[in-house]
């Protein structure tokens, strides 16, 4: 092997959460919320950065929604403590808190106009109205709506309140910007335009941005550092490509994106290099920190990284055959699921690299799937 | 396909608005009736709305009725209000069906039971029954209808919105006064309007409850009819049914344009 690979495709020199010395900005200490018998949040402990652009992604009733409410202070945690800056925030109520948020369904007010929702914050802290007024203008050119203050909220459409929405919430500048599922409410064309500028503008701002979104794509695309959440709990937390790559558990890595499972028991462990054992075939793995031998095991493999041809791959370890059993043409890329035993699916996907293909595949072909050793992850849970 | 409506409609909708309203035509032709018989149609006059306005016992009567309307409405608008936050904003809170219940028990309570029981009332604590003890009885009495038009607007509004106003650093009350307020005025507008429609024509909660000095213009009008019909009380009555039909009227148009604005 020549030199170390490294998770993911992108390199960041931003990652304030390797540095010890760096306090963070944000501290969940074992944070626990109820409503009634269900326990909405449990034990959550978290640390959100300066600067850092967070995501909570999960299904709903995952307790995203709650923890974000918990910040912003319109939920009060049963037990356990928030930290902003290294203070508990317990005692602040929602209008003293240096967090705005920016709500799922925009909440714009609407009896004021364009620039008055936009001014609303920096009214209630006392500016002086010049002041206000410079500043709606540079929070109104900077989401794109220079011209449109006098406008009412429903004289808009629906991407330019969301616009509204954002610049209202960032006027004040507040140390911490809170996104409730902002683009959910926006057709795929325009979330993706979104997205970008959402992206840049936190970058210009510098601002931490923290989003609550059930999106995974979202997430993934927005975000320095995603927490997975599941029941309350949250089952991973780490850069995009880590959750992708190298997922903690089955939940994680069936949750973002597709994924294979295979169960197998353990069978030996030499070096970084794992064998195991299924009735489906005989696998290995590349694993740092392998489970003990004989212990059950699942082993992840994302469709794209599996290798669909009609030859036979090399007599080994590591490959599948099966029946053509559905194709999903997506334009970028095909899906397949590849029937190997009676209603057992793998699925596998390719790029279409090139518009013309010399044998294409159909329904029903016999194929062979194969995977290298270093696409596979080992889950011990 | 044949559009627009058939024959048997148009005959079921004249007969229906001739049976509701025949009388209430009838009723303002009369006022302007010449003749002193109430029955018999002596030619175009208005003598009766001047022979009203000398009346000083039935001006007094409609005065005390503006003003008791006039104060009821607000004081079970403003209760309403408090009412219907606490309904629909409060969650559930011990005892949100009891206040349910009760705030709308005097829906459907027939008037003379709730005339009677507020009678024993004032009786029972000593209170000197007139123009207090009728206002505050139609604040009762408006009270449940208030509460239920300001609940249905509350209801539909975003809850986040005053969420919003609070983020943004404006204190719960202030957030309730800046944001909630503006966006249900038209219910509470509409609801005061109700109010003072209801207290306006109501004969028989004031009767039970008012007393000496306080005679409301319902309770005048009633009197007056006993003692054989003068054609005055045409005049005050289309004068009335102009107010209450203009209230009514002025209340829907309010609640439209917010419903077409929301």
């Amino acid at each position: 092997m020549t030199g170390r690979l490294q998770i993911g495709a992108i390199r960041s020199s931003f990652a304030p959460w390797e540095d010890p010395l760096l306090k963070p900005l944000v501290r969940f200490e074992a944070v626990s919320k109820r409503f009634g018998e269900t326990a909405a949040v449990s034990e959550v402990s978290l640390a959100i950065y300066e600067g850092e652009f967070f995501a909570l992604l999960g299904p709903s009733g995952c307790g995203k929604t709650t923890l974000m409410r918990m910040l912003a202070g319109f939920e009060t945690p049963d037990a356990g403590r928030i930290l902003l800056d290294g203070e508990d925030i317990a005692p602040l109520p929602p209008h003293r808190r240096p967090v705005h948020m920016m709500f799922q369904s925009y909440a714009l007010f609407p009896h004021l106009t364009v620039a008055q929702n936009v001014a609303f914050g920096l009214k209630q802290r006392g500016d002086p109205k010049a002041e206000i007024d410079a500043r709606v203008d540079e929070m109104l050119g900077l989401v794109k709506l220079a011209g449109l203050g006098r406008r009412r909220p429903d004289q808009l459409s629906g991407g330019q309140r969301q616009r509204v929405a954002l610049a209202r919430a960032i006027a004040p500048s507040p140390r911490i910007l809170l996104l409730d599922e902002p683009l959910a409410a926006l057709d795929r064309k325009l979330r993706e335009e979104t997205r970008v500028e959402l992206m840049a503008l936190q970058q210009t701002l510098g601002m931490t941005f923290v989003i609550v979104t059930h999106d995974q794509d979202e997430a993934m695309v927005l975000a320095d550092r995603i927490a997975v959440m599941r029941d309350g709990e949250v089952a991973q937390v780490g850069r995009p490509a880590e959750i992708y790559e190298a997922p903690a558990d089955r939940y994680v890595a069936g949750f973002v994106g597709d994924v294979n499972l295979f169960e197998a028991r353990l069978d030996s462990v030499d070096g970084g290099r794992v064998r195991l054992a299924s009735p489906e075939g005989r696998f290995e793995a590349d694993d740092d920190d392998p489970p003990e031998v004989g212990a059950t095991a699942w082993l992840a493999v994302r469709p794209e990284k599996m290798r669909l041809t009609v030859e036979p791959p090399p007599e080994g370890p590591n490959r599948l055959s099966g029946r053509i059993s559905d194709i999903g043409y997506l334009g970028d890329w095909t899906t397949y699921g590849v029937e190997i035993a009676p209603g057992r699916v793998i699925r596998a996907a390719r790029a279409n690299a090139a518009r013309r293909v010399e044998a294409p595949l159909g329904w029903d072909d016999q194929v062979w799937l194969a995977f290298a050793p270093d696409a596979a992850v080992v889950l011990k849970r | 396909m044949r559009r627009g409506p058939s024959a048997f409609n148009v005959a079921a909708i004249v007969a229906g608005l001739v049976f509701l309203y025949l009388p209430i035509v009838l009723l303002i032709l009369y006022s302007f009736n010449a003749s002193s018989l109430v029955t018999v149609w002596g030619g175009f006059s208005t003598r009766w709305y001047a022979a009203l306005a000398k009346d000083q016992q039935m001006l007094d009567a409609a005065w005390t009725t503006l003003r008791v309307g006039a104060i009821s409405a607000t004081l079970a608008t403003v209760l309403g209000v408090l009412a219907a936050v606490a309904l629909v904003r409060a969650g559930k809170f011990r005892g949100r069906w009891g206040l349910a219940g009760m705030t709308y028990a005097t829906l459907v309570m027939p008037e003379v039971i709730l005339g009677l029981s507020l009678l024993l009332l004032f009786v029972a604590v000593g209170a000197p029954r007139g123009f207090w003890t009728v206002t505050l009885s139609h604040a009762t009495l408006t009270l449940a209808y208030a509460t239920v038009v300001v609940q249905a607007r509350l209801a539909s509004i975003d809850r986040s919105l005053e969420e919003a106003a609070q983020d943004l650093g404006c204190p719960p009350a202030m957030a309730f006064l800046k944001i909630t307020l503006p966006a249900i005025a038209p219910a509470v507008a509409a609801a005061w309007m109700l109010a003072f429609t209801l207290s306006l024509d109501d004969l028989v909660i004031a009767s039970f409850t008012s007393g000496p000095g306080a005679t409301t213009l319902p309770m005048r009008l009633y009197s007056q009819v006993r003692l054989g019909v003068d054609p005055k009380i045409n005049a005050i009555s289309t004068l009335l049914i102009g107010l209450v039909a203009t209230g009514v009227i002025a209340a829907y148009l309010i609640q439209q344009r917010a419903a077409r604005r929301a």
